[in-house]
């Protein structure tokens, strides 16, 4: 069976650093980004190894501020 | 590349004021999205309450109205019956619904007004500054509770969807949580069938949704999650109460 994989992309100047969206991720790889700080003054939350994403949309459900957008690719 | 999840047409796209991780966003959402899904966003009116939620008519992409304390159900009865086509619902708090507003939530039930509720319980007064409301929990501290709700003195919390479960008219009643994915996927779920119920012309329908308040909880988002779900959730068990046999 053909791994699932996905993309998940961070609208980061909405995100309010809540952390709910990290502990969502069931491959963990959602962490805050303590190098940056957003429009609003918050460390938004961003994804390391984006290869490892599977797509679940787990993070954008949990999300309260519509931060989180995914895809899933879709392999031939 | 399929998109599976993105910001929902119910939604329109101003920015939520709530705290940082307050589930009225994840709510808020949920109830957009079915409203997209049902395809009736063109005709749905919704009912803005008094508490954080205050500003709900700025966020949901479909009419709104605005309601004093407590009383979405009696203008949203009034909106039902003037525009009987129309999909009409109220999103309300506890601090709303279940103190100020109990008597207009129970005849609204009992009248059968075929509207829907969305009852965001967090067992306290969030916009007034975490106050002691009807659902706060026995020993959980507030503002007007500092060492926490007295049982002799105040009672126990008020369980609004087994009351409401006991008046005919209530054709369906549920509590949900979102305190992680799966949940909210059932929550979701329960809001939807609400949302049927009145489009089938049953009658009355209302989901109450455990929601959590990190600010006057003092807690985290990550921790008032938690919180919610071990301390909550056993005092407000999950569950259907009623639900009729047409959307079953």
């Amino acid at each position: 069976m053909a791994k699932a994989r996905g993309k998940v992309t961070f609208k980061e100047d909405l995100c309010k650093g809540c952390e709910l969206c990290t502990t969502a991720c069931p491959v963990n790889i959602v962490v805050m980004n303590k190098e940056k700080i957003n429009i609003k003054g918050y460390h938004p939350a961003t994804v390391i190894e984006m290869d490892k994403c599977i797509g679940c949309g787990n993070c954008a459900t949990i999300c309260p501020d519509v931060v989180i957008e995914v895809e899933r690719i879709i392999e031939e | 590349m399929a998109k599976v999840f993105e910001r929902t047409k119910g939604l329109t796209d101003k920015p939520f004021h709530y705290c940082p991780g307050c589930t009225h966003g994840i709510i808020h959402r949920l109830v957009a999205e079915v409203l997209e899904e049902l395809d009736v966003l063109g005709k749905a009116i919704g009912v803005a309450p008094v508490g954080c939620s205050v500003f709900a008519y700025d966020y949901f992409n479909c009419d709104m109205h605005e309601a004093a304390h407590g009383r979405a159900p009696a203008v949203a009865t009034g909106i039902k019956r003037v525009h009987p086509d129309s999909v009409v619902f109220t999103y309300q708090g506890d601090g709303d619904l279940a103190s100020i507003g109990t008597a207009e939530i129970i005849h609204a039930a009992h009248r059968g007004e075929k509207i829907t509720t969305i009852f965001v319980n967090n067992a306290i007064y969030g916009m007034t500054g975490g106050q002691m409301a009807p659902t706060t929990l026995v020993g959980q501290k507030a503002t007007t509770a500092p060492y926490g709700r007295d049982e002799k003195h105040a009672g126990r919390p008020l369980k609004v969807a087994e009351m409401l479960a006991t008046i005919h008219g209530a054709k369906f009643v549920e509590r949900v949580s979102v305190h992680n994915p799966a949940n909210i996927r059932k929550a979701k779920k329960a809001i939807k069938k609400a949302f049927e119920v009145q489009l089938a012309g049953e009658g009355f329908g209302i989901v109450e949704v455990l929601s959590t308040c990190p600010t006057n909880w003092g807690l985290t988002p990550v921790e008032a999650l938690k919180w919610l779900e071990e301390n909550m959730i056993p005092y407000y068990p999950l569950g259907n109460f009623r639900t009729p046999e047409e959307v079953k």
